[in-house]
């Protein structure tokens, strides 16, 4: 609850900015979280406190990096939830939605600090004005009850403990706290403003001192005395050291007030119906403290975690991949020694290469969260879209927990949006007409992760009509896509990616806003992944999207052309094969293979890349066919070697963008080999 | 890296002397600031890069960094560009790159004092005399001084990528 400092005294407060950027988006989210598992319910007590301390949080950290506008926000919704938590205001189902839109607000808000986003104010005056009406409302009540003089954030407050109380208050400090960016100024005049006027006084004793020699200007040793009369509550003098102090460096005494001083100790006590408010608010307090982190700091959670730059987790597997390529090198080398006379070292080299496994896979999960990041996000989103749509949603997500790579968590999100979006609006009917089919009124939506393999595979599964088949093909047909009456139903519903499919004919406030399935395909693809659909009509769709664990890591076919490896991601493999002499035909001079009836055209790697090739003939090299953003092409390469994973690294670090890869990779035996980007093969092949 | 970096930063407070390290291409002998170079190695196990021009080699595996190689006697048409297990591969780390060049051999790191240092003819060297920051006398013989941070950035080289960054490209860099 530091006052916002304008000049930051020489510590530059911007290289923290993103930690608070992180912190806030997370207290942000928790938030969401709780109210969106609320539903329509009363929170109880404990969820008040989440939802308070989230709110506390990132106002206070927006106080102190000079939010100001953030901390308007929060400061009265804060204010709300704390007559909530009293029991001062009694629950309206409205609220709920209010701190949803505040929560958007506050994130709004958040980006426009972080990215420079555009922020709407008239919404989030909007916003605050609903929540001060909220309050004022509440205040009202109040002052009619007992007149109070002190103005409106006391007065709601002073119903806690209505009578004065002095009190002395000790503050030990951490010495180190002027580094936490605190400042004791504002944290008196903030007391201060607490007191009645003339009740303050603040003296500070040395705790204390050393030697000059060992002084350090930096480090707060002093102690912090102050008497003051206040008709605050205790936990609202807590609250002014919430980001200063631990529980354990501050003394609250009671004093006798000095006009009642004589008064015996029974006699303080309040009327009944004024006690009764107190110790409600006293013991709010009190199961405050219980909770984690109710003393604005977070103490230990059940899962503790650092943050790591993620610049650092690259080093260290980059430096994991380079242990992995000299332990295979080493293996290679006692490969050709006598087993019998080498036995001891090529034991040792067993237990070293289990060990680097080990450790690979460890320093890979460093990059690996939990699914839940993005799943989060839909109950929420299918709640207001349901509620939008009138339609009956029941989400349901499962395997939550399946992890995933951090960069790819960032990139499945959009598609994912999509297809729920889809789902819900195409994919589940409305109620009568589920009734009317023989179905449940509620359809249900069903998020489901899980790892097979070496992939993550995430469905999208509906209970609504399925795919209409008819109106698919006749649509195609319609917006000149190649398809046919006798096509499998799998290839029919691979025509909803084709570009064009979707178009702005067909949009509406929700889905199809002319970003078409085939952007959704093509956001796959970029990171190394394939949709399917399956459909039954009348039982529902389910959309499955399959992902590489990572995306350091791809998995790849190495081809061999004379002496150069290269790898081609396995994701846009079809199949390879050797052809027949009479499977090669030329069209306008250009080489083309047909395989079963379509006439694919061949790319000779050796000639797109100038390499000396050990074959020449096609029927005598091995030929890929390969299919990238619907294309499709027969890479000739010389031989086969073998499937496995490479780690991805970037060319350009050091060099410029090499035209037709999307990276390199380091072998086995420590050489570079190109990973190739078939869309720019195909672009080469063309301008050859 | 980084620290090699850090010190070519202090490096120019210009003091007496610097040191450089020398290298021979053909019958000449140039030098290039210490403080920039981050190895010496031997020439092995280079990819080659299609469409690429002659004097670019190809790239290696440096502990897990992919780094281009430079052939400077192609480049600059000096001696006999020959591969053996005497070659020698300088590797460079200047403008946030680690770049490779192929020289035919290095002989030694010597403190020139500024005031030695000569400014370059207008021509005389198989260089450009835009990578040249001046000549310098070693036991009698010529010493050819150069930029090779302003070398390593020209467009000449074609390391450095001048064009806008192609999207694709981040999916790779991992």
């Amino acid at each position: 609850m530091t006052t916002p400092t304008g000049e930051p005294d020489g510590i530059d407060l911007k290289r923290f900015n993103q930690v608070f950027f992180e912190e806030c988006a997370e207290n942000l989210a928790e938030m969401e979280h709780i109210l969106i598992e609320l539903g329509e319910r009363e929170p109880d007590h404990e969820q008040l406190n989440a939802i308070f301390r989230a709110a506390h949080s990132i106002k206070g950290g927006a106080g102190i990096f000079g939010f100001d506008d953030m901390t308007v926000v929060t400061h009265v919704m804060e204010s709300l939830l704390d007559l909530l938590r009293n029991r001062e205001i009694p629950f309206a189902p409205g609220m709920i939605d209010l701190f949803l839109e505040a929560g958007d607000a506050i994130s709004m808000q958040l980006a426009g600090h972080k990215e420079g986003k555009p922020v709407r104010q008239e919404a989030i005056d909007q916003v605050v004005g609903k929540l001060q009406q909220l309050n004022e409302g509440a205040c009202a009540k109040e002052s009619c009850k007992n007149p109070s003089p002190a103005p409106s954030l006391t007065a709601r407050s002073a119903a806690g403990s209505l009578l004065p109380l002095r009190y002395r208050l000790t503050f030990t400090p951490d010495p180190e706290i002027f580094n936490r960016g605190i400042r004791m100024e504002s944290i008196i005049s903030e007391l201060a403003a607490l007191a009645l006027p003339g009740e303050f006084a603040c003296r500070a004793s040395l705790a204390e001192v050393p030697q000059l020699e060992d002084f350090d200007p930096g480090l707060c040793i002093t102690r912090w005395h102050f008497t003051l009369a206040t008709a605050a509550a205790r936990e609202q003098l807590f609250e002014v050291f919430m980001f200063a102090a631990d529980e354990e460096q501050l003394q609250l005494e009671e004093l006798p007030l000095a006009g009642q001083a004589e008064l015996p100790p029974s006699a303080a006590a309040p009327p009944l119906s004024e006690a009764e408010t107190a110790s409600v608010g006293r013991r709010a307090y009190d199961s405050n403290e219980a909770a984690p982190g109710a003393f604005g700091r977070r103490s230990v959670e059940a899962e503790s975690s650092i943050r790591v730059n993620v610049a650092k987790v690259d080093q260290l597997i980059n430096q994991v991949g380079e242990l992995l390529i000299t332990q295979a090198m080493l293996a290679q080398i006692v490969m050709g020694l006598d087993p019998i006379q080498h036995q001891a070292l090529q034991r040792g080299l067993a237990q070293l290469e289990r060990n680097t496994r080990d450790l690979q896979g460890s320093v890979m999960s460093i990059r690996l969260v939990p699914i839940s990041m993005v799943f989060s996000r839909f109950p929420r989103m299918v709640r207001e879209l349901a509620a939008k749509l009138g339609k009956q949603v029941e989400l349901k997500t499962i395997g939550e927990s399946t992890e995933l790579d951090k960069g790819l968590i960032e990139r499945i999100t959009d598609p994912l949006c999509h297809l729920v979006r889809n789902a819900l609006d195409h994919g589940l009917e409305s109620a009568e007409t589920r009734v009317a089919n023989g179905k449940e009124p509620t359809g249900t939506l069903c998020l489901r992760a899980s790892q097979v393999g070496g992939r993550i595979v995430i469905d999208v599964i509906d209970d609504g009509a399925g795919l209409n088949r008819e109106r698919i093909v006749a649509k195609a047909q319609e917006r000149g896509i190649p398809c046919s009456e006798s096509m499998s139903d799998e290839e029919a519903w691979q025509l909803i990616f084709a570009p064009g499919f979707s178009t702005a004919e067909e949009v509406t406030d929700l889905s199809g806003r002319g970003v078409g399935m085939d952007v959704v395909l093509k956001n796959v693809q970029a990171i190394g992944g394939r949709v399917q659909i399956a459909s039954e009509p009348g039982e529902g769709s389910r959309f499955t999207i399959s992902l590489p664990l990572t995306l350091a890591i791809l998995e790849g076919l190495s081809v061999a052309v004379g002496t150069e490896k290269f790898i081609i991601p396995i994701n846009v493999v079809i199949e390879s094969l050797q052809p027949k002499p009479d499977q090669l035909k030329s069209v306008n001079g250009k080489e083309v293979v047909q395989i079963r009836g379509d006439y694919l055209p061949i790319l000779r790697l050796h000639r797109l890349f100038h390499l000396e090739p050990e074959v020449l003939a096609p029927e005598r090299g091995i030929l890929i066919l390969v299919e990238a953003e619907g294309e499709r092409g027969a890479i000739m390469v010389d031989a086969l070697l073998d499937e496995q994973q490479v780690v991805v690294k970037s060319i350009e670090t050091n060099y410029k963008k090499v035209e037709g890869s999307a990276g390199a990779t380091i072998l086995g035996d420590g050489r570079v080999a190109l990973i190739l980007d078939l869309t720019e093969l195909f672009m080469m092949h063309r301008k050859s | 890296m980084q620290r090699a970096n850090a010190v070519s930063g202090q490096q120019s407070g210009g003091e007496g002397s610097s040191e450089y390290l020398t290298f021979t291409l053909g019958s000449e002998s140039y030098g290039i600031d210490i403080l920039k170079v981050q190895e010496i190695r031997g020439y092995d196990c280079v990819t080659r890069i299609a469409n690429t021009p002659p004097f670019i080699k190809g790239v290696i595996n440096l502990r897990g960094v992919i780094v281009p190689i430079v052939d400077l006697r192609i480049k600059f048409d000096v001696g006999e560009a020959t591969y053996h297990e005497f070659t020698v591969v300088i590797i460079i780390n200047v403008i946030g790159k680690v770049v490779g060049i192929v020289v035919d051999g290095v002989s030694d790191v010597v403190a020139l004092p500024a005031q030695s240092i000569k400014p370059a003819p207008e021509f005389g060297a198989s260089l450009d005399t835009r990578y040249i920051t001046g000549l310098g006398t070693l036991n009698d013989e010529m010493l050819i001084l150069v930029d090779i941070e302003k070398l390593i950035g020209s467009d000449e080289l074609q390391i450095v990528d001048t064009t806008a960054e192609n999207p694709l490209s981040e999916v790779a860099s991992v």
